[in-house]
């Protein structure tokens, strides 16, 4: 082995979680969702701004004003491409913020948008997402009550990025939160995981599955609202994006203290997106979704919202798929079909695909 | 496609299984050589199923965990340049070299990319005349056919701002040295089924019979694997050494004749450095003279780089066999997957990760301290 001596790895302090001492720029894996990205807010943004409200971490923060309980949550939006088979930029940016707010069991009333854009690009494209974005949120029961408008010069964005914040009620006897879950709940999800983010591999990076994948992107208040129905007595939701269906699991494990244990022959994954990640080495629980939801739910009300669920356009394919456990705190576990176990770990960055 | 569930079969699996704990009657030590077979086996808890008596080796077949680190750093120094745009397969992005990866470099202003195919990149340089692109040329003979082919391309296309910073590595002759290695306590092998699609099985005879081990071409579904291993473990029980193709969907005998005249063409075998093991004589390909002007190596005179390994990190026996990942004292704790001190904890398919990522459950203190540590 060729060999000289090198000090120039300073191991000291290597211990996890590590802060950010070893990446000194932002790098893209700090907006995958994963643990990156959970540092990047642990160790740089909750500090600089404080205040007991965004120590709550949620996907929508709660609320109380004048005696209302509201949620309130944003999210930016710098997908490329701008439309892809199923949605576009503007579906995402109404669709992205409506369902972090019903995670937070409120249905959202009005939504503010902000318009990034890029000099060059058409008028004609910035037109379409608009006419997207407007059609979504009538879609969703979501008025878009204020915006803004911002250009940077040619070569500093990729022609429109979005950002959109949202508000909303969050009905009475309602109380999502992960610290709620115990164990012995049961895990649901609203159906087929994986598509979101298959979708829109396939259409950025030019790669052909043979079949045309169509995103799954929709806005989930109404089935919340259904299930809520049922129950408000839900534990937690969660909308599987960023980090894909191991994410959310994992960061309900974690902020449970409760293990969980999922059958992964219970999760479904359609054909077409578990042969493109068998193509490219990506594991079905780590890719996107953009109209799934997550559930845990006491054991008594399971079949009942599981029934609720399957008669919602957005439920129809909603399975139980595991269940919160006392054994292994904050571990996600997976039975695999030939009755091992693995662990499913929160995601790192991106997922990257493999050579071979 | 449709294959991946047949494959994936748990009544079958079960079967395999039941036939598996029947033939053994003592312990055996399996080597599974190639990454994708780690991969598949722990995520799938293929180990856990088997008898006792059957250990499963995990081999040095994993292209993102032998890369030596100082070609990571030669990837890393070219990949700076600011007339270079440097395209790779994902998963060598985040393999730290000395203090630093290819996502640092990207945040830090270099043009890295990500592609699928290596002609992707040769398209790249079609398309930016005035930049210089470079692909991260790695991998066993899977991967370095289509690397041949892209230089051929780009020779016959006269396109001269591609390279190729080759690493290429050969399977039998790292069987070979494992092996010949004093501490060797592998008895089968389960050879890596893409690379015999490529090469064939003529290599692997001669290699069964000088060291009297069975070699059995196994494919990468849980139920491939099963077969590798009920072949292999028949073949010991027996007092067998034959090589064995279980993989015949995808393998025959003479494998692809096209693609081995292209490496014929395009490489010429060399000595080649893995990571953790050291060098292996004969174990890699480097351009050929008729290419060597494509070689990033000597385009941007990085030849002189030289590196060495963290002290602390054992992925060498790991590599070989002499040591389980949570064997190792900094596993999963000073060595993780957010902070990999060598490279089977950066690919998913290194054994250190796959261990981390789906095994740490059973890898209690008790564990680790019943386990021999070598």
């Amino acid at each position: 082995m060729p060999d000289s001596t090198s000090d120039t790895l300073d191991l000291t302090g290597w211990t996890c979680p590590a802060p950010l001492r070893d990446q000194p720029r932002i790098v893209m894996g700090h907006g995958g969702g994963g643990t990156l990205s959970a540092e990047l807010v642990q160790h740089v943004f909750a500090p600089a701004f404080g205040g007991e409200v965004l120590a709550q971490m949620g996907d929508a923060a709660a609320l109380s004003l004048g005696g209302v309980r509201l949620a309130f949550s944003t999210d930016s939006f710098v997908v490329r491409p701008l439309f892809f088979p199923g949605g576009s930029i503007g579906d995402l940016a109404v669709n992205g913020t409506v369902n972090d707010l019903a995670m937070s069991g409120a249905r959202a009333a009005y939504l503010s948008c902000g318009f990034i854009l890029e000099e060059g690009v058409e008028m004609e494209t910035v037109s379409r997402v608009a006419e997207a974005l407007g059609a979504a949120a009538r879609t969703a029961g979501v008025e878009v009550a204020t915006g803004d408008t911002k250009v940077v010069e040619a070569g500093h964005g990729d022609g429109i990025y979005l950002n959109t914040a949202g508000i909303g009620l969050v009905p009475a006897g309602v109380d999502l939160r992960p610290q709620r879950v115990v164990p012995g709940d049961v895990v649901i999800v609203s159906g087929a995981i994986g598509v979101h983010g298959v979708a829109i591999m396939s259409v950025r990076e030019g790669l052909e599955f043979g079949v045309e994948i169509v995103s799954d992107c929709a806005a989930l208040g109404g089935l919340v609202e259904t299930m809520l129905a049922v129950t408000p007595d839900l534990h937690v939701l969660r909308d599987p994006t960023r980090g894909g269906l191991a994410a959310s699991l994992g960061e309900i494990a974690a902020a449970s203290g409760t293990g969980v244990v999922v059958t992964e022959r219970d999760v479904p994954v359609p054909p077409e997106v578990a042969n493109a990640c068998a193509v490219l080495g990506l594991d079905p629980f780590y890719v996107a979704n953009e109209g799934k939801l997550v559930a845990f739910v006491p054991r008594e009300h399971a079949d009942a919202v599981l029934d609720a669920m399957r008669a919602h356009p957005l439920g129809q394919e909603a399975r139980i798929i595991g269940e919160a456990v006392r054994e292994h705190p904050g571990m996600v576990v997976a039975r695999t079909g030939l009755g091992g176990t693995r662990v499913v770990d929160m995601p790192l960055g991106e997922q990257l695909p493999r050579i071979c | 496609m449709k294959y991946i569930d047949e494959f994936q079969d748990p009544a079958l699996a079960r079967r395999l299984l039941d036939e598996i704990h029947a033939t053994v009657t003592r312990p055996w030590a399996l080597m599974e050589v190639c990454g994708g077979q780690t991969h598949s086996i722990i995520r799938h808890g293929i180990d856990q199923l088997l008898p006792e008596q059957v250990e499963l080796i995990h081999g040095p077949g994993c292209p993102v965990c032998v890369t030596p680190l100082e070609v990571i750093d030669k990837a890393l120094e070219i990949a700076s340049r600011p007339e270079v745009i440097f395209c790779s397969f994902g998963d060598m992005l985040r393999v730290p070299g000395t203090g630093r990866d290819l996502f640092q470099v990207r945040g830090e202003g270099g043009d890295v990319r990500v592609v699928y195919s290596p002609l992707d990149a040769l398209r790249i340089a079609q398309q930016n005349p005035d930049r210089q692109v470079v692909f991260f040329g790695i991998g066993f003979e899977t991967t370095a056919p289509p690397n041949a082919m892209t230089v051929h391309q780009a020779r016959k296309l006269g396109i001269r701002n591609f390279s190729l910073l080759v690493s290429h590595v050969r399977v039998p002759p790292a069987i070979e040295a494992i092996m010949r290695s004093p501490s060797c306590r592998v008895q089968g092998f389960l050879a890596a089924g893409h690379v015999c699609t490529v090469m064939g099985m003529d290599e692997y005879p001669e290699l069964a019979e000088r060291h009297r081990v069975p070699i059995v071409v196994t494919g990468f579904e849980p139920l491939d694997i099963l077969e590798g291993v009920r072949r292999t473990v028949a073949q010991l029980e027996r007092g067998e050494h034959t090589v064995d193709n279980a993989y015949p969907r995808a393998v025959r005998a003479e494998g692809n004749p096209a693609a081995r005249a292209m490496l014929e063409d395009v490489f010429e075998v060399t000595d080649r450095a893995w990571r953790g093991i050291g060098v292996i004589p004969d174990s890699g390909w480097r351009l050929s003279a008729k290419y060597r002007e494509y070689d990033a190596e000597s385009r941007f005179a990085v030849d002189g780089i030289r590196t060495c390994e963290p002290a602390e990190c054992r992925s060498g026996e790991v590599l070989q066999g002499l040591l389980k990942p949570h064997e190792c004292e900094v596993f999963g704790t000073r060595c993780t997957p957010r902070t990999p001190l060598g490279a089977t904890m950066v690919s998913s398919e290194g054994a250190c990760a796959a261990y981390y990522l789906y095994r740490r459950l059973d890898i209690t203190p008790a564990a680790r301290e019943a386990s021999p540590v070598a």
